[in-house]
């Protein structure tokens, strides 16, 4: 799992501290983060593409906030499927063009049973639900329990952040 | 409870080029000398494109439309780790606990749900034994179990939202 671990680059690391809240909002801003970080921004540029290549960056773009761009409903449906096929399924979950996030999760029995986590995002709770039907028929006999999550409030979104 | 945060308080103002940026610009963000230049020729954005660019994003960070622009890291393939929790909070201890629980720097997320389990949010930390040592944290802070979530297995999803509005 942890390949990589303890293979951090404190120039990598530095970066990371220096971009993790956002890129500077310039028209050169690895020009700027060079600048702040002593090295050459060919050099920045370098280093962000090999952490996208490696995975340690998974994108640079524009985080949304859900609720503002007219996702009101974020839902997270939750199902008990059996172990040995819960995989196949999720796979299949996963694809479907409105689930966002899909895991595979540990039960907490007896108060939790589910084990398959698919995150739904839609304009309203209505279409939200209409789309987990979807899943719910997808899933048919192979689904024991199910339940969804509505958020009713964002009350932290900062992302990751590490300290320096 | 507010419906939101500050976020729901936003008119339904985007306009298209702002649909545009958002659904465009998810990721794929150019690793160039002038990258906003780049991406709004991308867009189409015309001459003026990279002040219009920076102007509109400056401008929907402001206003919570977007939470932030730039590279989204991976902690787990920099041997950190990110862990999904859940709470079940006391109605008259809400506030008390939403706030302990936000003023972790290594609560990256944090949403409040509509189930007995009530409160749920991501765990970030530069190392995994950090995920236990916050949870520790939460737990003596406020005298009630966590209940952690770790992923045992992440399905492949792309990223698919375009603004709605």
């Amino acid at each position: 799992m942890n390949e990589n671990a303890g293979t951090f680059d404190p120039l990598d690391r530095r970066l990371m501290l220096a971009t993790q809240a956002g890129l500077p909002l310039v028209p050169r801003p690895y020009d700027e983060l060079a600048k702040t970080l002593g090295i050459d921004a060919d050099e920045v540029i370098a280093r962000l593409q090999a952490m996208l290549d490696t995975g340690r960056i998974r994108r640079i773009g524009a985080v949304p906030n859900h609720y503002a761009i007219g996702y009101k409903a974020n839902g997270m449906s939750v199902w008990d499927v059996a172990d040995e096929s819960v995989d196949a399924f999720g796979e299949r979950i996963g694809a479907l063009e409105f689930v966002t996030h899909c895991y595979r999760r540990p039960r907490k029995l007896p108060e939790w049973p589910y084990n398959l986590f698919a995150m739904v995002h839609a304009p309203t709770r209505e279409e939200a639900r209409e789309k987990v039907e979807i899943i719910a028929a997808l899933l048919g006999d192979a689904c024991r329990a199910r339940d969804i999550l509505f958020s009713t409030a964002i009350l932290k979104k900062t992302g990751l952040r590490i300290s320096g | 409870m507010p419906e939101a945060n500050k976020a729901s308080g936003i008119p339904p103002s985007l306009d298209s080029l702002d649909r545009k940026i958002i659904a465009g610009l998810q990721g794929g963000f150019p690793l160039c000398e002038r990258p906003f230049a780049a991406a709004a020729a991308t867009l189409g954005l015309g001459e003026d494109g990279e002040e219009i660019l920076l102007r509109r994003l400056c401008a929907m960070l402001q206003a919570g439309i977007l939470t932030r622009f730039g590279p989204m890291f991976q902690i787990e393939r920099i041997g950190g780790a990110f862990v999904l929790a859940a709470m079940r909070v006391p109605e008259e201890r809400w506030e008390e606990i939403v706030a302990s629980v936000n003023a972790l720097s290594e609560v990256a997320h944090n949403y409040r749900r509509d189930h007995e389990f009530n409160l749920w949010f991501v765990l970030a930390t530069e190392t995994p034994q950090g995920i236990a040592a916050a949870i520790e944290h939460i737990e003596a802070e406020t005298g009630l179990p966590v209940y952690p979530f770790p992923k045992e297995r992440e399905y492949f999803v792309e990223m698919k939202l375009e603004a709605r509005l």
